[in-house]
């Protein structure tokens, strides 16, 4: 099973961190993973914006640089939106669908593919709100979304199980927008941080000390609120606390 | 020309004042839990919601034979049927009834396409005056503001700034907004409208072919008291309002309220089929850019919304921003797919007023893929040029960078120092959208790619390339393979 590692370019910028725990994760559950060094972006933030052609260099390398493998797995889910439902400013052959459809956000990844549900090295004794970002919640469908009436289910939530000492506090809107929505944090400002503030302020208020989520472009966004607001929550990729981290 | 609508700025002024968006937030929200409650409560309602759907597209691929059998049976009926191919032949049409019959006094019941044509200001510009009687779009015209939400039009006011419209029109105790003593004041006011008006104008929610009947959903009953006391009711009906046998109705009738305020049913589900004795009953079905959408390929699918207003009440960035903030008819995520059909300039911002959270589709009672038709449009917005300088500029660059693995490395390798090195006053100043209210991440020591050069010796990795602050400086051959 050939596996490449996709770090999306904000997190290898701003949070190597979650990339360190993902591909030590992956190990730790005895893939052997590659990197392919020359990877960027998805193109997920000229898609977004409407700019579909300025986005064909940006999806075509990352087509270039992820043809061949049998799964293509990133921490991030927003981007593996991008790239399953949106890529389509890259030359649309047959590795380009390849790539599409081999490419897994990390729950999904051991939740669906490897099938793990242990991680015993893992122990994280505080209570966490749960973030599903919503293009991970209703395009990966990560989970059940409160809107559809159909039972309930929630992969990350399967996985956290796994993992000593968690306690979970539910927000009264579990599946509410952040506000993050790529290029819509700059362009629409205003609503964007009020969606933040209020998001961060229903996870405190529901009695949580950190919040996990499968995105770290909401969770950079909710930091920067909470931090803004002062309020004591701290925020954490879900592959750092399937790794073991501890705080 | 029209002017761009603004939708950043205008929801900034909104979200500024803390009671009214809190109340706004709070209230949609609650009409959200209340349709989740009912629709939850019904066990077949996503087959429900695939019918609707599947009734609605059958519909529309074969329009021009419903229409037919609409206008035929109508007719049969005794019902006198108009066609409107845009707002102004809609306008003359109603204009030229009342002025025959020398009217001049319409009541009328909220109707979202009277909104649409402009009929309002049309009417008055020549003499004949024009009441709006659902209480929520009474309240609207007193304050001359557009309704900001297709089913409760006022909904971004609270009770003390409706005490305060209604003191300065129609002489209620300013001081007193308890919403009993309100709805009754206006109730007192808006009866001798009834009585005296020459004529009564309805909307239409479901019109159908195998009958000629208008099906209209009102919770006040003041459709019926428009429709039935002046001796003359107009419907105005939008193309897209047909379905095709009374038994489809059962379907919509099930999820129009529910979706809308989470209730089983509307107080009133009236059927309008023939004029009644010694009145006159005509519809005005109207076209005004339908025939046009069905044609889009990417955005036709527009054409199934039946006006229950979930998308709104979902909608995280409308309940954040109120509906008068879209500048437009029709609010909302609905409105960011509609609007861009009438005048894609003027409302080229909507469809970027949304995060793409997908919650609008969900709720979407006859499953419009409306995230979709947002995604699309903001291509579509982008090919058209009408993107600001700046966006497009950086967008350009950020798109030639994102190609380039070089680039890109040397541009991430130094943005986190860069942020480092800066000193506060910089990055949060107003200039920086993302610095006003939000705090920006630390920047780490090194990234990731770095940090795996270092760690995964025994792995080929691309070499660092040294910081340089001028891309162009690279020749060309470097480009490509590196390792």
């Amino acid at each position: 099973m050939r596996i490449a590692l996709f770090i999306p370019c904000f997190i290898d910028t701003f949070f190597p961190d979650v990339a360190i725990a993902t591909l030590e994760l992956l190990e730790r559950l005895g893939c052997r993973v590659d990197y392919p060094p020359d990877q960027t972006c998805c193109g997920q933030p000229l898609g977004n914006s409407g700019c579909h052609d300025e986005a064909r260099a940006c999806e075509t390398l990352f087509v270039q640089n992820f043809a061949g493998y049998d799964y293509i797995v990133a921490p991030s889910g927003s981007c593996v939106h991008h790239v399953r439902d949106h890529l389509s400013a890259a030359p649309d052959d047959d590795v380009t669908r390849q790539v599409r459809d081999r490419t897994y956000e990390l729950v999904e990844f051991l939740h669906d593919v490897l099938g793990v549900r242990n991680f015993p090295w893992a122990e994280f004794p505080h209570r966490v709100g749960l973030h599903n970002s919503c293009g991970t919640l209703r395009r990966l469908g990560h989970a059940s979304a409160s809107e559809l009436n159909g039972p309930a289910f929630s992969k990350p939530l399967a996985l956290l199980a796994g993992v000593k000492g968690i306690e979970f506090a539910t927000p009264s809107r579990p599946d509410e927008c952040c506000g993050f929505g790529g290029t819509f944090c700059i362009t629409e400002e205003p609503v964007s941080a009020r969606m933040g503030y209020d998001k961060v302020r229903d996870h405190s208020a529901a009695g949580a000390s950190y919040v996990v989520s499968a995105d770290m472009s909401c969770l950079m966004h909710q930091r920067g609120c909470a931090e803004r607001l002062g309020l004591p929550l701290r925020f954490i990729h879900i592959a750092q606390i399937l790794n073991g981290a501890r705080a | 020309m029209s002017r761009r609508v603004d939708h950043a700025k205008a929801s900034r002024a909104f979200i500024g004042d803390e009671p009214h968006i809190r109340f706004h937030d709070k209230r949609l929200w609650g009409l959200r839990e209340l349709r989740d409650q009912a629709a939850h409560g019904i066990a077949e309602w996503e087959q429900l919601r695939a019918l609707a759907s599947q009734i609605k597209e059958h519909t529309l691929g074969n329009l021009a034979g419903y229409l037919e059998q609409f206008d035929r049976t109508a007719r049969a009926n005794g019902v006198v049927v108009h066609w409107a191919a845009d707002a102004a032949e809609h306008n003359r049409i109603v204009h030229d009834l009342l002025a025959e019959r020398g009217v001049d006094l319409l009541v009328k019941s909220k109707s979202m396409l009277t909104e649409e044509c402009e009929m309002r200001p049309y009417l008055e510009a020549r003499g004949i005056e024009v009441v709006e009687t659902d209480l929520g779009e009474r309240i609207q015209q007193l304050d001359g503001e557009m309704p900001s939400h297709i089913v409760v039009p006022a909904v971004h006011k609270l009770a003390a700034d409706v005490a305060e419209v209604f003191a300065d029109s129609i002489g209620t105790d300013r001081a007193n907004a308890d919403p009993h003593y309100l709805a009754e004041g206006m109730r007192q006011d808006t009866r001798p409208y009834f009585l005296r008006a020459g004529a009564g104008m309805t909307g239409c929610n479901f019109a159908v072919a195998e009958t000629g009947t208008v099906v209209v959903c009102t919770n006040e009953g003041n459709a019926d008291l428009s429709a039935n006391l002046p001796p003359i009711h107009i419907a105005s009906i939008g193309i897209e309002k047909l379905i095709p046998r009374l038994s489809d109705l059962a379907v919509f009738v099930r999820m129009l309220s529910r979706s809308a305020l989470g209730s089983p049913i509307t107080q009133y589900t009236s059927h309008f089929r023939a004029p009644r004795e010694g009145g006159e009953l005509h519809y005005v079905l109207v076209d005004n850019g339908r025939s046009a959408r069905l044609a889009m390929d990417d955005f036709w699918y527009s054409l199934k919304c039946i006006r229950c207003g979930a998308c709104m009440n979902t909608c995280p960035v409308y309940r954040r921003s109120g509906g008068l903030s879209y500048g437009g008819v029709y609010a909302g995520p609905i409105g960011a797919i509609i609007n861009p059909t009438f005048d894609l300039k003027k409302y080229s911002a909507l469809p970027f007023a949304s995060t793409l959270n997908g919650s609008c589709s969900n709720v979407c009672p006859v499953k419009i893929n409306i995230h979709e038709q947002i995604y699309k449009w903001r291509q579509i917005v982008a090919a058209q040029g009408h993107v600001g300088f700046v966006k497009r500029e950086s967008m350009k660059l950020a798109g030639a960078v994102l190609g380039d693995p070089r680039r890109y490395r040397k541009l991430s390798e130094t943005t986190g120092r860069a942020i480092a090195g800066l000193p506060r006053a910089f990055l949060y100043n107003p200039f920086n959208a993302w610095g006003k209210q939000r705090e920006l991440p630390a920047a780490p020591k090194q990234t990731f790619h770095q940090w795996y050069a270092a760690n995964r010796p025994s792995e080929r990795v691309k070499p660092t390339v040294p910081c340089m602050a001028e891309p162009a400086a690279e020749p060309p051959q470097d480009q490509g393979e590196t390792r």
